[in-house]
């Protein structure tokens, strides 16, 4: 069973929290802040931070969901 | 009393939380992520699914998103939790000593923690039965329906979510007048300066900013201030702050003042904790006691909340950077820390007049808040590290500015 990460993009309100939670899953566009997401499948490993993202996440924009 | 489960070293096996919104959604899946398998009740007086707020006076108030899109969970995700859901059924008291929750239908539910994530509900005026709030979803959508071009809307409070409603009204193309007591709006939150220059931006959209203006009562064509002057309206908003949901609690000997009071690992009691805006705690980093209506510290609470009632043994303070932001007319505002109380600011990049800047606020010797408007949203965030080392104000500011000079 994998996961995937997914961004709903017009939600996001340019926080941060998820690149402070999840930097390697994470990023933000320099212009206006939106998050980028840098690994749509993360290894188990980072799995801690993207579910920390998701719940800190104040737009709600992240979900990860299984394969 | 007998031992609590804590104390005797068990786990619990029968959770509640009360209160089905951003912390006690957060709280309840920390305590699934955190392996806790047993009863797991969640309670709420909404007969809704739980949604998001801060879209209410944004996206969801200009009609640019429908209610479907505010859903705090896709429902697989909420059915994944195994809740015992009881929506649309307030709690109506705590017994703490018989540990019990008394809810409005009649029963009873037993718990061995409890998580209390109530809420505020806005600060009311006379007369303002005829008057909107804006705090649920059918306040917004009852709020929405009345915005057309045209109307003339009285907001009554010039705070975040007073100016975010009116930047929308305006942008609809209501005629909006913002009646506020302060001199400058915003002041006692970001500082007269900070402030002044944000209420300027009401000003340059066309809003009727009138400051100074206390309002003593909602009337039927408007509202009436404490001078006794009328001012007519179509359409009033009051948006006059908010109070803690904390009436259930009266009887239960825990200790309610403006918010329930926790210590630093957000316990009101032993096994009984709180989360969001309701909840008061001793923030370790700026050593008083704080009450937070910030969405992101509800759902960090949330799960800082879950996790000490979980494993108390291993409890750890709370001590977020809190963080905030705010969208008033085109200019996004964030700010980290806690900003109330200072006795200092300084911008330390870009221009106040120009509404692009970075401000960085002073308790004590230390840096306690940055707040940044207009500026590109990572900006912010290196002088976020500041807030949170509880970094020397000499050090951080003077050395800026000297260095901008
Ligand atoms: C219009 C609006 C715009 C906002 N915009 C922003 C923003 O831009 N940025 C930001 O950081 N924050 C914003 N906020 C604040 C943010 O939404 C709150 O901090 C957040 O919702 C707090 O979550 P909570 O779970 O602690 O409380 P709440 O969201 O208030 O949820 C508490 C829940 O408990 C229920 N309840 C109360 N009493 C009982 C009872 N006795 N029994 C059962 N249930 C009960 C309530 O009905 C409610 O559903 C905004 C808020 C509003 C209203
Ligand atoms: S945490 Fe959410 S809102 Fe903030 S940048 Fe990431 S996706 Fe956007």
């Amino acid at each position: 069973m994998s996961m995937r990460v997914e961004l709903d993009e017009p939600k996001c309100v340019a926080s941060g929290q998820c690149v402070m939670a999840a930097p390697e899953v994470f990023d933000q566009r320099d212009e206006d802040g939106i998050a980028i997401l840098l690994e749509e499948r993360p290894g188990e490993e980072l799995l801690d931070g993207v579910r920390d993202a998701v719940a800190v996440c104040p737009a709600v924009a992240i979900r990860l969901v299984e394969q | 009393m007998s031992r609590t489960p804590a104390e005797a070293g068990r786990a619990p096996r029968r959770v509640v939380v009360v209160g089905a919104s951003a912390a006690g959604l957060a709280a309840a899946e920390t305590l699934r992520r955190e392996g806790y398998d047993g009863t797991l009740t969640l309670v709420g007086d909404e007969a809704r699914a739980p949604y998001d707020r801060p879209p209410l006076s944004k996206r969801l108030l200009s009609g640019e998103w429908e209610p479907d899109r505010l859903a705090l969970r896709a429902p697989a995700d909420l059915d994944a939790l195994g809740l015992d859901l009881r929506l649309g059924t307030a709690a109506t008291a705590l017994d703490v000593p018989d540990r019990t929750v008394r809810l409005a239908d009649g029963s009873a539910v037993p718990y061995d923690g409890l998580v209390v994530a109530t809420g505020v509900r806005p600060r009311r005026l006379p007369g303002d039965e005829r008057a909107h709030v804006l705090r649920t979803l059918d306040d917004a959508l009852a709020l929405r329906d009345r915005i057309r071009p045209g109307c003339r809307l009285l907001v009554v409070g010039a705070g975040f979510l007073g100016a975010e409603a009116a930047a929308v009204a305006r942008q609809a193309g209501c005629e909006v007048t913002v009646l506020e007591p302060a001199a400058v709006p915003l002041a006692h939150a970001v500082g007269e300066r900070v402030g002044r220059v944000l209420s300027e931006a009401h000003r340059e959209h066309g809003v009727d900013l009138r400051t100074g203006v206390a309002v003593r009562e909602v009337t039927a064509g408007g509202v009436r201030t404490a001078d006794g002057e009328h001012i007519a309206g179509d359409e009033v908003l009051v948006a006059a702050g908010s109070l803690p949901n904390t009436e259930w609690l009266a009887g239960s000997g825990l200790t309610v003042r403006d918010g329930l009071v926790c210590d630093a690992y957000c316990a009101a009691a032993p096994d009984v904790y709180a989360a969001g805006d309701v909840a008061r705690w001793d923030h370790p980093l700026f050593g008083t006691s704080v009450r937070i209506e910030h969405r992101t510290n509800a759902a960090e609470q949330g799960m800082a909340a879950a996790r000490n009632l979980l494993r108390p043994e291993a409890r750890r303070p709370f001590a977020p950077v809190p963080y905030f932001w705010s969208d008033q007319y085109d200019v996004k505002v964030q700010a980290y820390g806690w900003l109330r109380g200072h006795e200092e600011v300084a911008v330390v990049e870009g221009d106040l007049s120009a509404r692009r800047f970075v401000a960085l606020y002073r308790s004590g010797g230390h840096v306690t808040g940055v707040l940044a408007a207009g500026m590109p949203p990572r900006a912010i965030r290196s002088w976020r590290q500041a807030v949170a080392t509880r970094a020397t104000w000499q050090e951080t500011v003077e050395n800026t500015t000297a260095a901008a000079t």
